[in-house]
């Protein structure tokens, strides 16, 4: 066996190192529904700063996005709208499910707005708050990157 | 101007028994009257073109569902004089107010306020009141297959439904190729 550790080489598994280009490069499609959308913006800017978590480059076209952000309420009329943008966005994606009203309907208990938005797509992670502050939402995208590094390759 | 003022003016305008003409004292000092359905285009012509009243302004057109009552509706139109120069002497607001029974229908006044046409369209979706000679009588808020009107008394709030996630298909697949080729075409050429 060569030596080699005085070369600037790391080795580690083919599936270790996608995991990790996977969740240090989570890129959100832009979906802000409601007022959760300005607290999604914060976190994206200066002060709270997503990009410190790889996660800042919000995309306007679902096709270049990884991950999808329900930032609000979703009403019935927006539900086919949300499921074809989640459609067009290519594997492997993850969603958000951003604040009450994404979650459970939250105060909107009505006939317009959906009660929770795992009846239109699968969601990875809920972050309650009502809205929940950038911090919330940036342990939500921490809590994702821990289950994108369990998620195999083969799955 | 006060709401007796414009009656003055509708009365002496429009033929037939003045008593169909109300006006009623508004808590908030805002002139009001009721219309009946029938003198409905003809006064809001008549608002709109009096050199006393030029009423041009159709703010908005909303309604109130008063179920057990009989008539069940009130339609409400928010009307604005500006008050600018050709646009009557000073500015004026006036709440014009038509009872509706259930089932009735109202005549468009989309001919004279153009603003009416989707101010309608929300009357139409809302409370199902339908407009009779409207341009384009769609609902304007609820999905386009929505089932019932949402701000009918009698209408649930809650409601345990499905959620639609798909869209049927607006175009047909020969119109779907014919776009495609079409823009084809035209990028081929520029």
């Amino acid at each position: 066996m060569p030596e080699h550790h005085d070369l600037p080489i790391l080795t580690t598994t083919v599936e270790k190192m996608v995991q990790w280009a996977r969740r240090s490069s989570i890129w959100p499609v832009t979906f802000g529904l409601a007022c959760c959308a300005i607290e999604m913006m914060a976190m994206s800017a200066g002060r709270y700063d997503i990009a410190r978590f790889g996660a800042e480059v919000f995309r306007g076209s679902p096709r270049q996005s990884d991950l999808m952000i329900v930032a609000g309420r979703l009403s019935r009329k927006m539900a086919p709208v949300l499921r074809r943008i989640y459609d067009q966005m290519p594997e492997p994606k993850w969603v958000i499910s951003m604040g009450a009203c994404a979650s459970i309907g939250g105060v909107f208990d009505n006939y317009a707005i959906v009660q929770g938005v795992d009846q239109v797509v699968p969601v990875d992670v809920f972050v309650p708050g009502c809205p929940p502050r950038p911090e919330s939402l940036i342990y939500g995208i921490v809590q994702l990157q821990k289950k994108i590094d369990q998620q195999r390759m083969s799955a | 101007m006060e709401s007796t003022a414009i009656i003055d003016v509708l009365t002496r305008a429009l033929p037939g028994d003045p008593a169909r003409f109300e006006s009623v004292a508004a808590r908030d000092g805002m002139p009001t009257i009721y219309v009946t359905p029938a003198d409905l285009v003809a006064t809001a012509r008549l608002l709109r073109d009096d050199p006393d009243l030029r009423f041009v302004l159709l703010v908005d057109i909303t309604a109130v569902d008063y179920l057990p009552r009989t008539p069940r509706y009130e339609v409400i139109y928010l009307l604005v004089s500006p008050g600018a120069s050709g646009f009557g002497t000073t500015p004026k607001r006036l709440r014009m107010k038509v009872r509706v029974a259930d089932a009735e229908h109202l005549p468009t006044v989309s001919g004279v306020w153009a603003s009416a046409n989707w101010a309608e369209r929300e009357l139409y979706d809302m409370f199902g009141i339908v407009i009779d000679g409207h341009p384009d009588l769609r609902r304007i808020l609820m999905p386009e297959d929505w089932d019932g009107h949402p701000a009918r008394r009698d209408y649930p709030v809650q409601i345990k439904l499905p959620v639609k996630t798909y869209e049927p298909l607006q175009l047909s697949q020969e119109e779907f190729v014919a776009n495609v080729e079409s823009a084809r075409k035209r990028s081929l050429t520029e």
